[in-house]
């Protein structure tokens, strides 16, 4: 096919350009195209939230949308959220609090979880419950990714009083 | 030498056994930084997909690759004819049968693998399949195994002679060309007698649905034939690495040697990555064929479809007792539906698994288990999700046996449980169907979990709640959920436990380095169970040097010592005691060399902590750390110079952790919606390595038994359609859905293990999938049920409720 389009997102901070076809998936952008491997694949129909993306401040499942849908925003995945001299209070609370088994829902759970946190800084656990339903994890049981969620919101909250 | 530390800081310092120390694996996978087999990527790597049969049965007639082969992006088109040069059109599979690799002549389950065709991307092999044309002739569809054993259709042309006389299968004689064994166990007809001559008999029917895995990552490899060197290397989704490679060389004739297995970090596995399936058969020969890497990976349809299945059994029990609740004899029969190979991942001597642990707790002087297990037009691969070959389904069977029997005595489950356990002094205990229980005490487990939810106290109020639904106070009813139940994890012993006829022992080596640290490789692979924490825990332990200090490799072949690998909680059973024994190894080379250091006898050291120390001469010891300094850097006599050790263990019997579970749930009559409200988890899986990690892994397990047990199902309609072939229809808990668990312990370790640890990860599901289960029908049980299959999803508790009149 030579219907290519032209196309421009910013991953993480940096420009990106290239041309692609009208049917390629950010997901497959994002993994084959751009290196970028955080964001998982585990359903293809928008049910587990493996491939959690932030597309311009919402948290948005890059298996079920377009590269070409995507053009001219700024996009962030797991890579772009902390890294290892520069941990988000996220990161942090999973590991402390044993939010993680396979690591495989993890980047998406990550990333859906900042977006919770900014949209809602201090959730009760149902908030959270509900908050992360579009988000599967067959190995936790959830408990201990809430209680690090938890955990997290209270640091940063914590962090922020402590800076005004 | 000053010693400033104390013993308790030193006992710290290791991080070893019993301390719940954070996860080494998590700084990967937190940052994005996984090594997923999907992740792989190599130069000219192509991508492999399959065309798959619409159909459940159905002759091929022919299938037209050209259209597919100019499509552009498309390098090549393998199908069954292009593989039956190389004998590879059929594979054996794990339980003694044979299974098409791609579809030979017809297909036999819808999603069966039909052509594989390899192209530049998924997107080019996509388009690939689309451009491959199957014409197909439709047959009639056996999805019921009952109907499958009384049919004129022979599914399988190889299990009849030119007679058309069905031919011996694996496991002995077939008694119809669509049965592939009957298993028994126990004694026939004595437990038929003492059933027959029994003052109360309770008899149940009950089926056990077929269900998934379903890891949220899919199965998949990448294989890389080099010419050049006559190498393969194969990454994949693989739970027993080294039994991939055996199977890949006697099925390719490629030297084991010349073959290089990795896991590479794995996105959970529940049994499902077990099993050998065709997507790796075909991407080796299309590496072959194209001489570049080809990669594989599952969609969640295809992984739902047609990778390895779970359950299916229908089971049929009669259990009597005394009208004092003591029970004299059981008796289960199961016709289980294989699908159309009997592609289980069981050991080859027991068809059924080990579903001859059927007595479960229980002190049953008789009984008797036969099994049918039949082919029909269903998907293959039948395996143990997470749980040890079919407990799951055995201690389902037991734990409604025990409800049905408490309504037929008018008693209560709890005091039928109790006057039946088998008493701590009875261990070893060998059960009527043979298996030999290592160590328990249930009284004290069970007495600990009745008296943490006050049992007294919910059954008061279950009461109430029964007289304010009969008054219209309320439409909702409570269900009290009981189960108890006895894993058997740890397969296995080398006399009774293979796959394929390599014996099911584990391995770990350990290499020390000079300046005190290691590194251990054992023959095992995580899919998110922690080893990396919590075998260095085991060694910290063994050989006094700092967790910290300690790496563990597992999953690479050309390093790792031959191991059967992971599933059926056989890691810390069977692994950890490898390493524990070549811990003690590395510690007797070391006290020699500690000896020769001190200027004493061997005798006058003894091991603490992390150093040795001369008896009655608190001050005068050498650490773990400078004896191994001191093995690489001096001429000790007599010994080599070094500090490494092997130890495969073959173990003497399998672990027996057990548990006691108690679900309270509130269910709305009239939507059939159910609420979990308090679920409490009694775990005894021996000694415990990281409480952390048991603690998480009992909440997994739970949450996939919550899903068993309430919604999730493989369902099929008459034509062999699968109805349920993505996550809109298959019903994966999420956060919304999933209680808190409260969870607790007792300590009984096995007498025969070096540590005394049985392993957890499956009991969670084995006791909880019962648990939520009976709890359901508990609730029902004041209005006359007695049983009723799951999944109890809302639906289906709506029609229990109307059946019984609550309706009305
Ligand atoms: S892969 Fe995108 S939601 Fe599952
Ligand atoms: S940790 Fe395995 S899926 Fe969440």
């Amino acid at each position: 096919m030579s219907n290519k389009m032209h196309i421009k997102l910013n991953v993480n901070g940096k420009d990106e350009e290239f041309l692609a076809e009208p049917r390629e998936l950010l997901i497959y952008t994002l993994r084959e195209r751009l290196n970028i491997t955080g964001p998982h694949i585990g359903c293809e129909t928008s049910h587990c939230g493996a491939c959690t993306v932030t597309i311009d401040g919402k948290s948005v499942k890059s298996c079920t949308m377009f590269a070409a849908q995507a053009d001219g925003k700024e996009i962030t995945t797991i890579e772009g959220i902390g890294g290892p001299d520069d941990l988000h209070p996220l990161q942090a609370a999973f590991k402390e609090h044993h939010g993680l088994q396979c690591g495989y829902c993890t980047p998406g759970m990550i990333t859906r979880a900042t977006k919770l946190l900014e949209e809602n800084p201090n959730p009760t656990e149902e908030e959270i419950r509900f908050g992360m339903a579009g988000n599967i994890c067959r190995c936790t049981g959830y408990q201990n990714i809430i209680k690090s969620i938890q955990a997290a919101a209270a640091e940063m909250s914590a962090a922020k009083e402590a800076a005004e | 030498m000053k010693d400033e530390v104390t013993r308790d800081e030193r006992i710290d310092n290791l991080k070893g056994m019993g301390c719940s120390r954070k996860r080494v694996e998590d700084a990967r996978f937190t940052q994005g930084k996984g090594n997923y087999v999907d992740d792989i990527k190599l130069d000219g790597m192509l991508f492999g997909d399959f065309v798959r049969s619409p159909y459940a049965h159905a002759r091929i007639k022919n299938i037209d690759t050209a259209a597919a082969l100019e499509v552009p992006g498309v390098l090549a088109v393998l199908t069954a004819a292009d593989l039956e040069p190389l004998g590879l059109h059929w594979m054996p599979t794990l339980a003694g049968d044979k299974q098409m690799v791609l579809a030979d002549g017809k297909v036999l389950f819808q999603g069966q693998e039909v052509a594989f065709v390899v192209a530049e991307d998924r997107y080019a092999a996509a388009d690939g399949m689309e451009a491959v044309e199957v014409e197909y002739e439709e047959l009639s569809v056996i999805v019921d195994p009952f109907e499958a054993l009384k049919s004129d259709v022979v599914l399988r042309e190889d299990t009849v002679d030119e007679n058309g006389k069905p031919t011996d299968g694996a496991h002995g004689p077939r008694n119809h060309p669509n049965h592939i064994f009957t298993w028994e166990a126990g004694d026939k007809d004595p437990t038929e007698e003492v059933i027959a001559n029994a003052e109360i008999v309770a008899e149940e029917e009950m089926y056990y649905h077929r269900t998934h895995p379903c890891p949220l990552e899919t199965c998949g490899c990448v294989a890389s034939m080099d010419k050049v060197n006559g190498k393969l290397t194969l990454w994949g989704t693989f739970q027993a690495p080294h039994a991939i490679r055996t199977i890949v060389s006697l099925i390719s004739g490629l030297e084991e040697h010349n073959i290089r297995v990795i896991s590479p970090d794995i996105g959970g596995g529940f049994g499902n990555k077990v099993g050998a399936y065709p997507g790796y058969v075909c991407s080796v020969v299309a590496s072959i064929v194209t001489g570049k890497p080809v990669k594989w990976i599952e969609d969640r349809m295809d992984n739902l479809m047609t990778t390895a299945f779970a359950r299916d059994y229908w089971m049929k029990g009669k259990i009597s007792a005394t009208p004092e609740g003591k029970i004299t004899g059981l008796h289960c029969h199961v016709t289980a539906d294989h699908g159309g190979f009997d592609a289980c991942a069981d050991p080859t001597k027991f068809p059924a698994g080990f579903m001859n642990i059927c007595t479960g707790s229980y002190d049953i002087p008789t009984a008797y288990l036969a099994v049918d297990g039949v082919y029909t037009n269903k998907a293959p691969g039948g395996v143990s999700y997470r749980c040890s070959f079919r407990v799951t389904e055995a201690v389902y069977f037991i734990e409604r046996m025990i409800e049905v029997l408490a309504i037929k005595l008018d008693m209560d489950a709890a005091e039928l449980r109790r006057i039946n356990f088998i008493k701590k002094e009875q261990f070893p205990y060998t059960a009527a169907l043979g298996w030999e229980y290592d160590s328990g005490d249930y009284h004290t487990a069970w007495d600990k979990a009745l008296k943490a939810v006050d049992y007294d106290g919910l059954r008061a109020e279950q009461a109430q709640r029964v007289a304010d639904f009969k008054a219209g106070k309320t439409r909702k009813l409570m269900g009290i959920g009981l189960s108890f139940f006895t894993e058997i994890v740890g397969a296995g012993p080398v006399k009774n436990c293979d796959i394929l006829g390599l014996g099911m022992f584990d391995s770990c080596e350990i290499r020390i380095h000079p300046t005190g640290s290691a590194i251990a490789r054992l023959g095992t692979i995580s899919q998110g169970q922690g080893h990396a924490t919590t075998f260095a825990q085991i060694l910290a332990s063994e050989i006094g040097l700092p967790a910290d200090s300690i790496t563990i490799e597992e999953g690479d072949t050309d390093t790792a010592p031959y191991g059967l690998g992971t599933y059926g909680s056989r890691s810390t059973p069977v692994a950890g005691a490898a390493t524990a024994m070549a811990g003690r190894k590395i510690r007797a080379k070391a006290q020699m060399i500690a000896a020769y250091l001190l200027e004493v006898h061997d005798n006058d050291v003894e091991f603490d902590v992390d150093r040795f120390v001369v008896k009655g001469a608190p001050e005068r010891f050498k650490t773990m750390k400078e004896v191994a300094f001191a093995a690489y850097n001096q001429a000790i006599p007599g010994i080599e110079p070094g500090l490494e050790a092997v130890s495969y263990y073959d173990p003497p019997n399998m672990t027996y952790p057990f548990g006691a579970y108690i679900c309270v749930m509130d269910i709305d009559v009239d939507t059939g919606v159910t609420d979990i409200r308090r679920f409490y988890a009694l775990d005894d899986c021996g000694t415990r390595i990281n409480p952390m990690i048991i603690e998480g892994q009992v909440h997994g397990g739970l949450t996939e038994a919550l899903a068993v047990a309430l919604g999730q199902e493989i369902a099929y309609d008459n034509m062999g359609n699968v109805k349920t072939g993505t996550l809109m229809d298959f019903f994966l808990p999420t956060a919304w859905e999933v209680p808190n668990y409260e969870t607790d312990y007792t300590v009984t370790p096995s007498p025969h293990h070096p540590i005394g640890a049985k392993g957890v990860g499956e009991s969670p599901h084995v006791g909880g999938v019962p648990c939520f289960s009976n709890a359901v029908q508990d609730a029902f049980r004041p209005f006359g049920n007695t049983h009723t299959n799951m999944p109890h999803d809302h639906w289906r508790i709506w029609k229990t409720a109307n059946g019984l009149g609550l309706h009305d």
